[in-house]
């Protein structure tokens, strides 16, 4: 018996409608069936759009049926984070004061996605305005890890990745500001790849930190990562810090292997604190892109021990800037008041959950007369320290690897109560924000310990997102590791 | 490091939340841990270092004079849609001055 629909990547249905084998409203329907099945356990999504998917389906159908092409990956369902405006379609951010907010506009990478043909069968679930790691902070409610439901799927793009994860989506989108692609893709046993700043146009997704957002694939192998990211890439001049580079061509001579490639493994990021079992994992890639060619040695990036310090007074301070225009003026809940003060202050105090408020509080404290010099001045000169040591490096080196995350998917509730302990799950994933780079993450095994997935990240300079993605790619053959939870009905 | 009651009170005004007795009491604590924690960076020397506001090259980025362009406006409709009070198309706010006091008084 073969796999059903749901269960396959997003290059075998491509070809498979490509081939008219099957058509985009079975492939929906498929998922849509499976959404049905198991989304009751995992709260991957927030708002589903079932009719908007099959609707599409069926026009992507129709026009294979008369002869057009709708596209090459037209008719594979998606899901989408919702913190990325969907026009007439609810986008909440994961918080109560946007609860019944509908974009009169769409994101260009909605848009794209729109214009690829790819059904979206809902928006999912994340930490409110994406800030978290676990996506415990959504004022929806938690999304639960596909591999052990008593787990978180990791944050703020828990419900993307869950999705992908559980078989409720082909493939997603996400967004990462310090690792909220790559630390849930790790727990989840997903790929997530973080694409270059400016590479993926922000318009139209609503704001955290504006030097850091980013749009970015979720998919079940290295290829469809490299497929999606072709679709939503490019230049958009409605988004002033996109970039107005060429668009390569991400899937092609994404066999090309790492023969003679020189990676580098920070040993910062291998040090305490690392899970036994994400360690032997890790160790075992290392070996294997040995094996497979690549010159590999270890490079001393001191700075990256300073990465969540810098990462955490920085993107707070952006923060508290964007998310000044939630005062109950244009959009979202109000809480009146008698002036325009009390009625700012009342509804940003109800409306805002507890992690947002935390950001914010230290945002304005970091960016306020007499400490501004202190935390957010020194703050920005340390991402210069750092992106100088990446510069360092990858003088001698083409790439880095890492893990993604120090541990394995925790339980719910472990690390709310520290928030310091929560903000420490990005210590690999932050120094790559910081300074705009590219970084994916694959699974490459589950823990000993645990038997649950870990993660391996590769991370690359700005715009090297072909080498990233070979270097997965060859790493992801080689491994031949099926990330299938329990309940997966495999072919 | 704690953050004293009057700094968490103060920041709030700031940042426009009005927080509840318990979130004040929280969030000292908290914020003064992470902060002791973010500290860290300045230990570092960090003389002769220019700041990164943005990991891309800034440039200005110009559009051509078109009212139109790269999209169409919202329109007035739309732009008020999601407003929690709208009236004769207008955002509707509290009083933000006070009113003219009437000629005679004052």
């Amino acid at each position: 018996m073969s796999a059903p629909l749901w269960a396959r990547t997003a290059t075998e249905l491509a070809g498979l409608l490509q081939a008219g084998e099957v058509s985009a409203t079975e492939v929906t329907t498929s998922v849509l069936e499976r959404v049905e099945a198991v989304e009751a356990g995992i709260g991957a999504y927030l708002t589903r759009t079932s009719e908007d998917a099959l609707g599409t389906a069926a026009e992507v159908d129709a026009r294979r049926a008369g002869g057009e092409d709708p596209g090459p990956l037209a008719g594979v369902p998606i899901a989408i984070k919702d913190i990325i405006c969907t026009q007439g379609v609810r986008t909440t951010a994961g918080s109560a004061l946007l609860a019944n907010y509908v974009p009169p506009y769409s994101a260009t990478v909605a848009t794209r996605i729109a214009g690829a043909g790819l059904p979206v069968i809902g928006k999912t679930n994340l930490d409110e305005f994406a800030m978290g790691s676990s996506t415990e902070n959504s004022a929806f409610g938690p999304t639960r890890n596909p591999w052990d439901t008593a787990k978180v799927p990791g944050g703020s793009s828990g419900g993307s990745a869950a999705a992908v994860a559980a078989g409720e989506a082909v493939w997603s989108i996400g967004t990462d500001t310090g690792g909220s692609i790559r630390q849930p893709a790790s727990l989840c046993g997903v790929v997530g790849l973080k694409p270059t700043y400016g590479l993926v146009s922000r318009s139209g997704l609503i704001a955290f930190a504006s030097s850091l957002d980013q749009a970015g694939p979720f998919t079940r192998c290295v290829r469809d990562a490299a497929l999606l990211l072709g679709v939503i890439a490019g230049h958009d001049p409605r988004d002033a810090t996109s970039l107005p580079t060429p668009v390569p061509d991400f899937a092609e001579g994404i066999d090309a292997g790492v023969r003679g490639m020189r990676i580098g493994i920070p040993t910062e990021l291998m040090a305490a604190g690392l899970q036994d079992g994400v360690r032997a994992r890790v160790e075992e890639c290392i070996g294997l892109l040995e094996k497979l060619g690549a010159e590999v040695g270890e490079v001393s990036l001191p700075t990256f021990a300073y990465g969540i310090d810098a990462y955490y007074l920085i993107a707070p301070a952006e923060a508290s800037a964007n998310l000044a225009r939630f005062d109950g003026v244009r959009y979202g809940v109000r809480v009146d008041g008698d002036d325009v003060t009390t009625m700012n202050s009342r509804t940003r105090a109800a409306g805002f959950g507890a992690e947002v408020k935390r950001r914010i509080m230290l945002g304005t404290y970091s960016l306020s007369a007499g400490y501004y010099d202190a935390y957010y001045g020194k703050a920005q000169k340390v991402r210069t320290l750092i992106i100088n040591d990446f510069a360092r490096a990858y003088g001698s080196f083409d790439l880095l690897v890492s893990p993604t995350s120090p541990t394995t998917a925790f339980g719910f509730g472990e690390r709310t109560q520290d928030p310091l302990t929560m903000y420490l799950s990005d210590v690999c994933t932050v120094p790559t924000s910081l300074a705009g780079a590219c970084a994916i993450s694959i699974p490459c095994g589950l823990a000993a310990e645990d038997g649950l997935p870990v993660g391996l990240q590769v991370m690359g300079q700005a715009l090297d997102e072909v080498r990233v993605l070979r270097a997965a790619y060859a790493l992801e053959q080689e491994l031949g590791f099926k990330a299938e939870p329990p309940g997966w009905v495999a072919g | 490091m704690g953050i004293s009651r009057a700094d968490v009170e103060h920041v709030a005004r700031l940042a426009r939340l009005a927080l509840t007795e318990d979130e004040i009491a929280l969030f000292g604590d908290q914020l003064g841990r992470i902060l002791e924690h973010a500290a860290r960076v300045t230990s570092l020397d960090t003389e002769g270092v220019e700041p990164t506001s943005h990991p891309l090259p800034l440039r200005n980025v110009f559009r051509p004079d078109e009212p139109n362009f790269p999209a169409p406006c919202l329109s007035h409709e739309a732009a008020l849609a999601n407003a929690p009070a709208a009236e004769d198309g207008h955002f509707r706010v509290p009083r933000i001055l006070e009113e003219e006091p009437a000629e005679g008084e004052a």
